[in-house]
Parts: structure tokens; C-alpha cells; sequence
């Protein structure tokens, strides 16, 4: 069954990567990133049901890996957007 | 029963990439955002499937709640390019086509070698150190006695990140949805005693089944932005309140690193937790974690410095 989902995570591994060097939009890469760190945390989960019972240890790392990622993402954004702001403020 | 599971999986992989293609090509960047959003809840529901419960929990408020929210909010102020890169120079054609070709190929090597990757894992060793650690659930062993390392210096990112947003200048006004939604402050008042509620259950099942600080932080996050949505948390603003706002922010660090030199001076190992006293300090450091990484998301919703 997490055969399914090691497959899955391969797909979206490809698809973020042709969608993160595709575009030239800031908000787009970030969503390209977001997804891209989902199919790591996928590969890392499905990789944790082993023979001998369920590893709890990249449960463990995945779920400071959401948090790593919402931080990234919310400082990335924050550039962009007082980035943005700035340069409207100097030229209207 | 098996063939059931089986058609729920594909339609969950079905599902799951649509909606990935949908955020990554969709010509509309709101219906991009919109379509990530679902996303994450479709995501909380493999982690279900995969026996990760305490990675759904956390995913469903911060995959598909706080992440949501903070690229909802960008999206307003970020203004609408073109979304994608002008058309190739006929040069350019024999290049994109390589660079296409080497991700499939790379996309297919991946898929293979994590098919017939050893598993080895560790869930014997870890499963052996159980008893020592103070707490039953071995997700929340590991992430606060085991390897401790790890959720200090992830939580010391995290207060970098809000470090590094607080510096970029003022905080941005959130638009005000108050004045266009009357309901909305009525509805985040009804609804914030669940989102204390389930955060302090979280918490305290956290020792000995899914559950813990970070499920407990993102919940209260996601309830929290939700309030600041409506501008019911004036005193984050305030001038006078920020050297509280600034310890309730590093309490987590503070706290983490409290107990990691008390372990140096107990045990001479740092991050060393005596047997004896592993369960209440586990606790106390998952309260002050929760309440940190909360505020944290709330910070970093601000997109700047409050008060100045």
C-alpha cells in the first residue's frame, strides 16, 4: 500500500520541479516549493512503515519539517510583499 | 475490505495529483492557492492513512490552515504577472526539451530506487528507550527527550524566520474583513474557546498517544490568525505590551535551553533529562513550545513588526 505513495511522492517530486522552474512568479515558486516539500515528507513517512513496526523517528523529523516549511514560506512571502511595497513607494 | 482501502489509496493519488497540477498550473493564481489549500486537507488524510496522526493533525492546521492563510494574504498585495514566463526563443527549444527529459528521467530514477529501498528503520532502539523517556508516545519521545537537538534548534529557525520577517519594517494593516463581514468577529469570539480547548487536549494526551506540542501550537496558530483575521488582538499592537509579546515569543527557546544546561549540570550530558523528573519536564517544555510556536505563526501572519 505505501508502494502507492512512494509513486505518488516520485510524480510530485517531477511535477514541482518543472513547476518551480516554469514560471516566473514570485507566489507561484512558493507554491511549487510547498508542494515539493509535501512529496519529502511523503518519501520520508512511507518510508517509515518498516518490517519490524512503524519507525517513529521520521514521523518526528516530518513534523519539525512542517514547521520549517511554514516558517520559510511565511519569510519568503514577507520579503516579496515589503520588496513590492518598497519599490511602489518609490516610484508611483 | 482490502479492495476498498486499495480504491480509497488510488483515489487518494488520483486526487492528490490533479490538485498538484492544479496549484502548480492553473493559469489563475487564486485558484492555484485555493486548489494547495485542498491540497493539505487531502495530504492530512494520507498521513491518516499512513499512521502518521500526529503529522494529519499538524498538516490540517498548518498545511492547509496557516500556509493558506499567509499565501491568501500575500496574494492581495503581490501584484498579477503573467503567472508564466514568455514563450521560448527558438534557441532555447533543444534546451527546455533536455531539461524536461532530465526531470522525467530523474522522476522514474527516484520512483525506483524508493521502491526497493531498504527499510531498516529504527523503531527497535527506539522502542528499547521507550521507558526511560518519560512519556508513552514515542512520536513525543523522540521529539522531546530523544532527539531534543532537533525541535530546539527547529523552534530557534522558527523565532529566526519571525527575526527576519520583524525586521523588514511595520507591520502591514491587515484588510479589514470586519467592515465587509459584521459576522466574522461574532463567529472567531463563538469559536475560540474550541480553539483552546483542543489545543490544551492535544497537549495532554501528547504523552501517551498522537498528539502534543506541535498538533497543540499549530491549532492555536491557526485559531489565532483567525483572530488577528478580525482584529481581536489589539495588544499585539500596542507599544507597551511588546517586551511581553517578545517573552511569550522565545518562552519555547528559552525554556528548551533552560533544561538543556540544567541536564548539562544534572547529568553532565547536554539535553540530558534525569529518568526520574522526564515526564513533568517533557510536559512543562511541550506548554511553553505550544504557546511559542502559536504566537510564532501569529507573528509571522503580521508580515512585519507590530507596535512601531
Amino acid at each position: 500500500m505505501s508502494e502507492l505513495y512512494l509513486l505518488l511522492s516520485a510524480t510530485l517530486t517531477g511535477m514541482s520541479l518543472i513547476g518551480l522552474f516554469r514560471t516566473d512568479d514570485l507566489l507561484r515558486r512558493v507554491l511549487a516549493l510547498n508542494v515539493l516539500a509535501s512529496a519529502v515528507f511523503l518519501l520520508l513517512v512511507s518510508l517509515a512503515q518498516t518490517p519490524y513496526g512503524l519507525d517513529p523517528l521520521p514521523h518526528a523529523m516530518v513534523l519539525t519539517g512542517i514547521v520549517v516549511a511554514v516558517s520559510t514560506t511565511a519569510a519568503v512571502l514577507a520579503l516579496a510583499v515589503q520588496a513590492h511595497d518598497r519599490r511602489r513607494g518609490e516610484d508611483p | 475490505m482490502s479492495a476498498l482501502t486499495l480504491g480509497f489509496d488510488l483515489l487518494l493519488v488520483v486526487g492528490l495529483s490533479w490538485l498538484a497540477w492544479q496549484a502548480l498550473f492553473d493559469p489563475h493564481r487564486f485558484s492555484a492557492v485555493v486548489h494547495f489549500m485542498a491540497f493539505g486537507l487531502l495530504m492530512a488524510l494520507v498521513w491518516v492513512r499512513l499512521d502518521a496522526i500526529d503529522i494529519a493533525l499538524a498538516e490540517a492546521a498548518i498545511g492547509a490552515g496557516v500556509t493558506g492563510a499567509l499565501l491568501l494574504a500575500a496574494l492581495g498585495r503581490l501584484p498579477a504577472t503573467a503567472g508564466h514566463a514568455p514563450a521560448w526563443r527558438v534557441g532555447q527549444r533543444p534546451l527546455v526539451h533536455l531539461a524536461l527529459v532530465t526531470t522525467l528521467m530523474s522522476t522514474l530514477a527516484l520512483a525506483w530506487v524508493a521502491w526497493q529501498l531498504p527499510r531498516p528503520g529504527l523503531a527497535g532502539p527506539i522502542g528499547e528507550a521507550l521507558p526511560e523517556s518519560g512519556v508513552t508516545n514515542a512520536v513525543t519521545a523522540v521529539l522531546l527527550n530523544l532527539r531534543a537537538w532537533d525541535t530546539l534548534l527547529e523552534i530557534a529557525v522558527m523565532l529566526a524566520a519571525v527575526c527576519l520577517v520583524w525586521s523588514l519594517g511595520p507591520a502591514l494593516t491587515p484588510y479589514a474583513p470586519a467592515t465587509a463581514l459584521p459576522g466574522l468577529p461574532a463567529l472567531t469570539r463563538l469559536l475560540h474557546p474550541l480553539f483552546l480547548l483542543v489545543p490544551a487536549y492535544l497537549l495532554w494526551r501528547g504523552s501517551h498517544a498522537p498528539g502534543g506540542a506541535f498538533p497543540a501550537g499549530a491549532v492555536l496558530g491557526a485559531g489565532g490568525v483567525l483572530l488577528v483575521l478580525a482584529g481581536a488582538v489589539p495588544w499585539m499592537h500596542d507599544p507597551r505590551r511588546q517586551p511581553l509579546l517578545r517573552l511569550l515569543l522565545t518562552a519555547g527557546v528559552l525554556l528548551f535551553l533552560g533544561v538543556a544546561l540544567s541536564g548539562l549540570l544534572l547529568t553532565g550530558t547536554f539535553l540530558d533529562i534525569p529518568v526520574g523528573m522526564a515526564g513533568t519536564v517533557i510536559l512543562a517544555v511541550e506548554v511553553a513550545a505550544a504557546l511559542s510556536i502559536a504566537l510564532m505563526l501569529m507573528a509571522l501572519y503580521l508580515y512585519g513588526e507590530p507596535g512601531r
